[in-house]
């Protein structure tokens, strides 16, 4: 295991009552989390969730309620955020708008009276890092928002901080440019062995560059786990349906034993799927999340799955989606119930495709459902 | 073509004649008379308190030889007024500026605003109340027994930069507010995350940022204060005679249009050195 740098131990955020609230703002609620030498880690979750104050938190903008906070093992109450070893890429960059290119970089190591010469010397090797080694002497507002994010980026890297924020430094840059942004940044962290943490609320985002993801959603940490786990085996409801898409059954439980339930649907057909937690009890309402992709579409037919580890459903196609690489059937499965299923286009697919008010049977493989409590 | 209404040439013309009512003011009015000023600085007094030729350069060599003390007094009374003026108008923006409510940052505004609800002149004689020799400040002070003896606190220098730091702090503050509540605060942020302290991020990033309200403020407090004659009158006396003093006095008691005229000019120019370092330092960035 290789050593942790950051280390948050029951951390909690409250912010003071505003006007018209009653009770106070818990931003953050007793946080557990560690991240490690070199990682990626990314903390996704939609606004207001707590993301954007834990890194201002780890970075000293704000002092948390209660708890600590643990950089490379050193305990950083009471340190303000220019003795931190961390650096931050803010979400609108923050650029100084009346220092050039060159002197935004050369910031803060002027600020840790690096010589002028030296610290000149190693901004343009910054710039040159993050590509942008010609507007040394242009001003932030001169530049376009991909040069203005690069230009963010090479004032924290500059520093070599031990540890790099960055709050949804991509979030105003278009499709195309965020892609790329994303393979370089994804590049840059391997290259400079940095640790890097990264706030998005973008799940996709999240997936295709963290090493590891903790999801938050008010102010909790929900689940932390490789991106494959997260979305694989989300822990509770909120991660998987704000991870990629689900859907979502809702039913009883029968039986369980050590990894899968049974459950009775509303529609009276009962499935098997494994289980997500461990506090389950018979006759417990749960939810079963199915990933759209993992079920398949067949013709309709009563008869029970062919074997054990199959489930199977019937139901009625009420909507038929191409959306090129694949088609999309929303099926009816009881009067409140609709799943969506998703289908891959192949080349040497053996021709069935359905059309609206066809009776359809849905199948899928116990493993790839899960049994979620909250 | 029918459908061209205006050519350049005609919306030119209409320009001119939109701008016509504003020039011919300016002209009549300003122009004119700084002519008329520029001119009798050369000339010499009459016997009936008029002009006269021949022209001359003896009223500018009275100016630099008799006057020049009462100029170098003014400049560094209305250097001091806006030295300090900044000093305490910084701060002051800073906080009204950094109210979490709408309700605070109004009430504030208005409070700095509110002296003006008073006549200038009587809001002076106000403090020749409080700073005379039987006057609140020295009465007070005697009662508690700190002093035994009235400070001599009115018909000073001293009288005249509180007078004019309490006139003119609004002109100061009011500039600096607007520079800094367009401020992002989160440079400051961004500048102590790359090892800036409190002390570096405000001389590195949030003065220079608002730097152009700091010399608008400069401006509005120097160039009035450098003319004063009301406040050095009423609060200075003899001691605190400024140049805007002795220009009043030629063109009133005196009689001594030249003269006049000249003392002007020269503080015109003084104006004009400070209009000069705003043009340079006071833009927008």
């Amino acid at each position: 295991m290789k050593e942790i740098k950051v280390e948050l131990i029951d951390v909690v955020k409250e912010f003071p009552l505003q006007r018209g609230e009653t009770t106070p703002v818990r931003a953050v609620n007793s946080l557990d989390l560690n991240i490690y030498d070199g990682e990626f880690f990314a903390l996704l979750g939609p606004s207001g969730c707590g993301k954007t104050t834990t890194l201002r938190l780890i970075a000293g903008f704000e002092q948390p309620t209660s708890g600590q906070i643990l950089i490379d093992g050193k305990p950083m109450q009471g340190i303000p955020s220019f003795y931190r070893p961390v650096n931050t890429v803010f979400q609108d960059y923050a650029l100084f708008p009346h220092m050039s290119v060159l002197q935004n970089v050369m910031f803060g190591l002027q600020m840790d009276k690096v010589a002028r010469k030296e610290a000149e010397k190693r901004a343009i090797e910054a710039l040159e890092m993050v590509r942008l080694p010609n507007a040394l002497n242009r001003k932030p507002r001169e530049l376009s928002g991909g040069q203005q994010q690069r230009v963010a980026l090479a004032r924290a890297i500059v520093k070599r901080p031990k540890v790099l924020l960055l709050d949804e430094p991509l979030g105003a840059l278009d499709l195309k440019l965020r892609r790329e942004m994303q393979f370089e940044l994804k590049t840059m962290q391997q290259d400079l062995g940095i640790t890097f943490i990264f706030v998005t609320h973008d799940q996709e985002e999240a997936l295709t560059m963290a090493n590891r993801i903790g999801v938050m959603n008010n102010g909790d940490l929900l689940q932390v786990g490789r991106p494959e786990e997260i979305y694989e085996t989300p822990a509770t409801r909120f991660v998987a349906d704000f991870i990629g898409e689900t859907n979502f059954l809702t039913g009883k439980i029968t039986s369980y034993d050590a990894e899968y339930g049974r459950i009775r649907l509303d529609n009276d057909t009962t499935i098997t799927a494994t289980l997500g937690d461990d506090n389950i009890t018979i006759d417990q309402v749960v939810s079963v999340a199915i990933r759209p992709e993992k079920m398949t579409i067949a013709p309709y037919t009563d008869a029970p799955a062919p074997h054990s580890d199959l489930n199977s459903i019937t139901g009625q196609v009420v909507q038929v989606v191409y959306i090129g690489t694949d088609t999309r059937y929303a099926v009816r499965i009881d009067k409140d119930t609709v799943v969506d299923i998703r289908v891959q286009n192949r080349a040497n697919a053996n021709g069935v495709s359905f059309k609206e008010r066809d009776s359809v049977s849905l199948q899928w493989d116990k493993r790839s459902a899960r049994i979620l409590t909250q | 073509m029918a459908a061209r209404v205006t050519s350049p040439e005609s919306s030119r013309t209409s320009g001119i004649l939109l701008a016509l009512p504003a020039l011919l003011w300016l002209g009549l009015f300003f122009l004119l008379p700084l002519l008329i000023v520029l001119v009798f600085s050369f000339l010499t007094r009459s016997q009936g308190g008029q002009v006269a030729l021949p022209f001359t350069f003896a009223q500018y060599e009275r100016v630099f030889d008799t006057f020049w003390v009462v100029m170098q007094r003014s400049i560094n009374v209305a250097f001091v007024t806006t030295i300090i003026c900044l000093i305490a108008g910084y701060p002051l923006a800073y906080f009204i500026v950094r109210r979490r409510s709408s309700f605070g940052k109004q009430f504030a505004l208005f409070l700095v605003i509110l002296p003006f609800w008073t006549n200038f002149l009587v809001r002076t004689y106000a403090w020749r109340v409080l700073l005379g020799r039987e006057g609140l400040i020295n009465s007070s002070l005697m009662g508690a027994g700190i002093i035994t003896e009235p400070l001599e606190l009115l018909n000073t220098e001293f009288a005249v930069m509180l007078g004019l730091v309490y006139g003119f702090l609004p002109f100061m503050v009011l500039p600096i507010y607007a520079s800094l509540s367009r401020f992002d605060f989160r440079f400051i942020e961004a500048a102590q995350d790359l090892g800036a302290n409190d002390w570096t991020a405000f001389w590195r990033v949030m003065l220079p940022i608002t730097l152009p309200g700091v010399v608008a403020g400069c401006m509005l407090v120097f160039i009035p204060a450098i003319g004063t004659f009301v406040t050095s009158d009423l609060l200075g006396g003899t001691q605190g005679l400024m140049i805007g003093n002795l220009i009043h006095a030629q063109y009133s008691r005196s009689g001594n249009l030249p003269l006049g005229a000249a003392l002007s000019v020269v503080m015109m120019l003084v104006v004009m050195a400070a209009l000069f370092i705003y043009a340079r330092f006071g833009r927008e960035k």
